[in-house]
């Protein structure tokens, strides 16, 4: 029975991590892009959020407006920055991520922005109910995380999969100058994709921020460096391979963390692995080679 | 502004320089992006303050290890560098520069998130460097060997196999460059100058925490190297110098430093991914161009 219970708090922890490495997963799909600046989507999602919730106090509408300008904002990003270092060594657009990160998370860190405290986000279970059994149970917040990452990933999957847009990402990521050969409009086809995966991290962005009712600058610091542990798992630009390391990182803080005594926090726990996995499977768990 | 406060900002900018210096031995020379080299201050830091406020050793003695230990200990941190290339090896360094500092944060040993206090103030050859002038001669010394080192290695054999490295691996490789070694070179040597700067820093603030050494640290230094002109002498001095000072002189910027920092690495890496000073940067041709026009002058003159 606790088993259980652990095994869906896990679950939920899992689903929010998944949100997060999709949009990275997509972007380093593409792109071939290490996008650190997705903390900042992230937390400018959450911020939008419990922003538009304080005025109209409607989670829906604050979750579909957060994602809308959170994947504006990563559409600009891309725009400004990625856009003109395609090109470039690999190194050169993720100097320049990390340049936008620090900058981003210091802006929002402000008065004129969030500030440096946290705010409430006092959504509660957005009119959704509890599910309890007799094995396991959900509270309302964790329905509402499961009930929109769920759809968020079935969306996804059908953009992926039976779309032409999913389609110019797949020719995209395997040869960047044979798919715009070939007539694919590469400018518009990687904005999508920035625009998509950004919204993906400004719902998890919010969804965190319903769950913990927490919200502050930087809030996007440890699940973006944990989305990118997630997609060295899952090897590198694969959306399956994402979503199996999602869970396998929450079952294994979850379970590791509260049975086994540990001298550091499980935070730096992630990234050992992350560092072992980059020693020992560079190609992911799931990667060949 | 106080002669004293101008001697700090003097002796901050003094380490500055050896770190952005050995820095850019690692990523300049080798071409190893790492954004993790404020880890390899903290060691150093760490090093010293434990020997001599907890065991009483004497600073010179502390000093050194730092130097050795901080060495050591970058030379096993490098060997993620053998297996992963470029970007993946700076998530790799980040990775390193977040679980050494929550060791110091979480490892009673290491002073918690309390730090260490009582560092005291470096004695050598009978003569205590309690801060102002001294200091500054102490760190501007340190900076000096540390451009002496990376000179060397520009110049010598090693620096052309660093070289070689950076260009492309695999022809390295081919040339009898052996890859491997001379990476875990470049790491042993840019973490062992920046433990020394390590040292002189935690004696000169008597108190170090785990928060002086955290990812942000790391962006600065790299900032430093990169707006400069990464891989040159000149580049990493002149970006510890005016990255340092440009904050002093425009306070509106000293609340947003890192939004400065930040916003200056995504404008070099978009307009001049080689720095102010760098070779084939916009400034230096300029710089280049003139000098050679006066020196035609000159010759002309004289013929």
């Amino acid at each position: 029975m606790l088993l259980l219970q652990n095994l869906s708090n896990a679950l939920i922890l899992a689903c929010t991590y998944i949100l997060m490495a999709a949009g990275l997963t997509m972007v380093y799909g593409v792109l071939k892009v290490l996008h650190i600046a997705h903390a900042s989507v992230y937390t400018v999602g959450a911020f939008v959020g419990v922003l538009v919730f304080s005025w109209l106090g409607n989670f829906w509408l604050a979750l579909a407006i957060a994602m809308l300008v959170s994947g504006i904002f990563g559409v600009l990003i891309y725009r400004s920055t990625y856009f003109y270092l395609l090109n470039a060594p690999r190194t050169v657009p993720l100097i320049a991520s990390v340049g936008m990160f620090v900058m981003f998370t210091d802006l929002l860190q402000k008065p004129f922005l969030m500030g440096a405290y946290q705010r409430a986000f006092p959504a509660g279970g957005a009119g959704l109910s509890a599910i309890k059994t007799a094995l396991f149970s959900f509270t309302a917040k964790q329905v509402l995380i499961l009930l929109v990452t769920l759809i968020l990933l079935v969306l996804v999957y059908i953009i992926l999969t039976r779309t032409k847009l999913g389609l110019s990402w797949q020719a995209a990521s395997m040869d960047r100058e044979m798919a715009s050969a070939v007539g694919i409009n590469l400018n518009r086809s990687i904005a999508a994709n920035f625009f998509l995966g950004s919204a993906l991290a400004g719902a998890a962005g919010v969804l965190v921020g319903v769950y913990n009712n927490s919200v502050f600058a930087t809030m996007g610091d440890l699940p973006s460096y944990k989305a990118f542990i997630i997609i060295v798992l899952g090897g590198m630009g694969s959306l399956p391979g994402a979503i199996l390391a999602s869970l396998i990182l929450a079952i294994v803080e979850n379970f590791l963390v509260a049975s086994v005594g540990y001298v550091l926090p499980r935070d730096s726990i992630a990234f050992l692995v992350l560092i072992l996995m980059l020693m020992f499977r560079p190609n992911g768990l799931l990667g060949r080679e | 502004m106080s002669s004293g406060y101008l001697l700090t900002i003097l002796i901050f900018t003094a380490m500055y320089i050896s770190l952005a210096l050995s820095l850019n031995i690692l990523t300049g020379f080798a071409g190893q992006v790492s954004l993790g080299h404020a880890a390899f201050l903290g060691i150093g830091a760490y090093t010293s303050a434990i020997l001599t406020a907890r065991y009483e050793y004497p600073f010179w003695l502390a000093f050194l290890a730092a130097i050795i230990i901080t060495g050591i200990i970058g030379t096993f941190l490098g060997l993620p560098s053998l297996r992963v290339r470029h970007d993946f090896l700076v998530l790799a360094t980040m990775g390193i520069n977040f679980v050494v500092v929550s060791i110091f944060k979480y490892v009673d040993f290491f002073g918690g998130a309390m730090g260490l206090v009582n560092i005291p103030a470096p004695t050598l050859f009978g003569i205590t460097f309690r801060g102002g002038v001294p200091y500054l001669l102490l760190t501007a010394g340190y900076a000096a060997f540390t451009l002496l080192i990376c000179w060397y290695l520009s110049k010598t054999w090693s620096g052309l196999a660093f070289q070689t490295i950076r260009n492309d691996e695999d022809a390295a490789a081919s040339l009898g460059v052996n890859p491997a070694r001379y990476k875990i070179y470049a790491f042993g040597i840019s973490a062992a100058l920046a433990g020394g700067v390590g040292s002189l820093y935690a004696h000169f603030l008597g108190s170090v925490f785990p928060d002086n050494f955290v990812f942000v640290e790391s962006i600065g230094i790299m900032s430093m190297v990169i707006f400069g002109g990464i891989g040159t002498l000149r580049g990493p001095i002149i970006g510890a110098i005016l990255l340092r000072l440009i904050p002093e002189w425009l306070r509106f910027i000293q609340d947003y430093r890192f939004t400065f920092y930040g916003a200056l690495l995504v404008l070099m890496m978009l307009f001049q991914p080689m720095g102010l000073l760098g070779n084939e940067s916009w400034l230096w041709r300029q710089l280049t161009r003139l000098f050679r026009a006066t020196s035609k002058v000159k010759e002309e003159v004289q013929g």
